[in-house]
Order: structure tokens, then C-alpha cells, then sequence
């Protein structure tokens, strides 16, 4: 549901300092966490598994990438989320065109290059696999503190990760968390809402556009 | 398409048309069977809802399919965020009742599949006590789709 009630902001002169401070932010769907100066800017050294290329962060500026940690050999919640990442992307129609997906793999040892391409491959062109070093893994997932643990036992596997997803403006600055699209059902209208509004912010939510946001009554 | 040719397939053949829909073993029924296929390198995932139309519990121990070289029971769980699969013995099916497989939560974990989307694979559930009940699930890609 995006029906938002927006309060409309008187700017005086006098009053335009704390005003600026009262500004409503961005309203969210229910789930969706706003991170905006909260959360890191994204910031990565990873293999991306189409080309074996190395790749960082700046490689996806002007883009709005969701970062999303999982496995190729968990056959249930990690589909079932890229599953409903497709949804959202269908939803969004042509403004899903900047969006990326970036799957990085908490299990690199199995996950090779080759399956982690053939995997994301079957979900989209916008499904980005990304494979780092252990260094690389741990950086990336504890600058977004998110929790994983792969632990073998003989020849069983028990890989357990987060649900969360991170979104990322074009600027590469986090924007929003949401806790879960394996949720049952998926909130795929709120997600798309959302993104909606990082495809069409520009660059997103600084001070000035939040303030002419809120003084025009657009979102 | 392969037969299967299990007692229980065969109850289910003699019974109803073992091409779609439910297949039943003494009022237990599998409905809406369908599997996740990724990559042939990976396992796929299957889903289905088991109706219990009995008088007492029915327990479901094991499933097996030509196009599985293993397939098991599992569970998805999250806890605080942390998504976890765990592998499951058996799950109770009270009477009268049903328990559904589905994304997220229980699906069969389906080792080395061998199967395409758009085609139909069949699958035996085996029950505590012997009993199995095969059904034909159909065959998605990765979207689901």
C-alpha cells in the first residue's frame, strides 16, 4: 500500500533552520527500514561471476543495487527471495531497468564462479553473482553487519545467513533495509513502491531534494 | 512420461488418472506438487499439500523420484533473521488435516535433479507403515514460473 499522508512544511525565513530538521523523511513500505546516514556507504573488492572480473562498488554507481547474501546450494529461501526479487523487478516495469541484484555467495569454497553465474542466469540479467575471498566476504557482510556461518561437518554443509536485503542509491549510499522478501506473502507491491522511489531520486536523498519533496508534495 | 511401478503408484494408476491432480493411498491425498529446478548442478526443491482424510494421524518418513538421486525431508527456518535449513525425520499429519509444503517453510530437498521446466516428474511419498502415495508434480524454473 504506498497511500502516504505527507504534512505539508511551512518554510519562513526564521523558522527554516528547524524546519529543515522537522522535514518528514521519505515514507517507507511498513517493513522496509529507512538506513539513509545510518547505514555504510556500499563498499566492496568481490569477483563478479559473469566475466571473473574484480569488481567494487563503483561499478554500480548510477546503478541501484540490492545487496542480498545466500547460497547456490539452498534450494528453498535464497530462490524464493530472487524468486521474489523477479516479481519486483516485473512490478516496476521499465523503472527496473537500474536495478541490480547482487548475490554474494557466503559459501565462495562450493559457490565457483561458473555456478554462481549459471545460477543467478536463471532468475535474470540483473541477478549480479559476486564472490570474494574469505577477507572479502567478511568485510563486505560485517560493514552491513550482517550475520552468516558455514559449518561442515564431514561431507554435510549447515550454512545459515540473513534474510536482510540492502538498498543503495545511485550515489552507492544505503538507503533502505528490508528484512525479508521470503515472507509468506511477500510485500512485492511495498518493495517495488520503494524502489521506485531510489530509481526515480536521482541522487537520492540528500537534504535539498527531501526539502523540495516535501515543499511540492511529490515523493 | 516413465511409470513408476510402486505398490502405491499402482493403487494410485488403478485408482485415478496418474497423468494430474491428486493421487490417493486410503484417503491420503497429494495435491499442487510442483519443483523449483535451478541448475543441474544443485538441488531443486518440491512442494505439495498432503490432505489427511482419515480418522487417525498419518506420518510422512521419506519421498523418493526417478528424478532425484536423493530426495529429502526440510525445513526452513528463521530465527531473528537468520535464515537455517534443517533436515526433518518425519512430519505428523493430524486426522482430517493437511500439512503443506511450501516456500519458506517444509519442501523436499531434491539432490543431482534431473528434469526440465514445463515437464512433470513423478514423486512417492512414503508414509510411516508402509503406505506410499505417488503424484505427478509439475516442473518450474527458478522464478517459479
Amino acid at each position: 500500500m504506498n497511500g502516504v499522508r505527507r504534512r505539508t512544511v511551512m518554510l519562513g525565513a526564521a523558522a527554516g533552520a528547524a524546519g529543515a530538521l522537522a522535514l518528514p523523511a521519505l515514507a517507507w513500505a511498513s517493513q522496509d527500514i529507512d538506513v539513509s546516514g545510518s547505514s555504510p556507504s556500499l563498499r566492496f573488492t568481490m569477483t563478479r561471476a559473469t566475466d571473473g572480473k574484480t569488481v567494487t562498488a563503483a561499478d554500480f554507481r548510477g546503478e541501484i543495487p540490492l545487496l542480498y547474501f545466500g547460497y547456490t546450494s539452498c534450494p528453498d529461501v535464497c530462490p524464493l527471495t530472487l524468486a521474489n526479487v523477479a516479481k519486483v523487478l516485473k512490478r516496476l516495469g521499465p523503472d527496473a531497468k537500474p536495478v541490480r541484484l547482487l548475490f554474494v555467495t557466503v559459501d565462495p569454497n562450493r559457490d565457483t564462479l561458473p555456478v554462481l553465474k549459471q545460477y543467478t542466469a536463471a532468475f535474470g540479467p540483473q541477478f549480479v553473482g559476486l564472490r570474494g575471498t574469505a577477507d572479502q566476504l567478511m568485510a563486505l557482510a560485517r560493514r552491513f553487519r550482517i550475520a552468516y556461518s558455514v559449518t561442515v561437518k564431514g561431507s554435510d554443509y549447515e550454512v545459515s545467513h540473513s534474510s536482510a536485503l540492502y538498498a543503495f542509491d545511485r550515489t552507492g549510499a544505503a538507503r533502505l533495509l528490508i528484512p525479508s522478501l521470503a515472507t509468506n506473502p511477500p510485500d512485492i507491491a511495498g518493495t517495488a513502491d520503494d524502489l521506485r522511489k531510489l530509481v526515480e531520486g536521482g541522487a537520492g536523498g540528500g537534504f535539498i531534494s527531501r526539502m523540495l519533496s516535501a515543499i511540492s508534495g511529490i515523493v | 512420461m516413465r511409470a513408476v511401478l510402486g505398490a502405491g503408484a499402482l493403487v494410485a494408476a488403478l485408482a485415478g488418472p496418474a497423468w494430474a491432480g491428486p493421487a490417493w493411498a486410503g484417503g491420503v491425498t497429494v495435491q499442487d506438487g510442483w519443483m523449483r529446478m535451478l541448475i543441474p548442478s544443485r538441488p531443486a526443491a518440491g512442494y505439495f499439500v498432503l490432505h489427511n482424510d482419515t480418522d487417525g494421524p498419518v506420518q510422512l518418513v521419506g519421498a523418493a523420484s526417478p528424478a532425484c538421486a536423493h530426495l529429502m525431508l526440510h525445513r526452513s527456518v528463521n530465527e531473528s533473521g537468520q535464515e537455517r535449513m534443517m533436515m526433518v525425520e518425519h512430519v505428523d499429519v493430524p486426522a482430517h488435516g493437511a500439512v503443506t509444503f511450501a516456500p519458506g517453510g517444509y519442501h523436499l530437498m531434491c539432490m543431482q535433479p534431473s528434469m526440465q521446466p514445463g515437464e512433470r516428474v513423478n514423486v512417492t511419498l512414503r508414509l510411516a507403515g508402509g503406505a506410499t502415495v505417488a503424484a505427478s508434480f509439475a516442473v518450474k524454473g527458478a522464478t517459479g514460473e
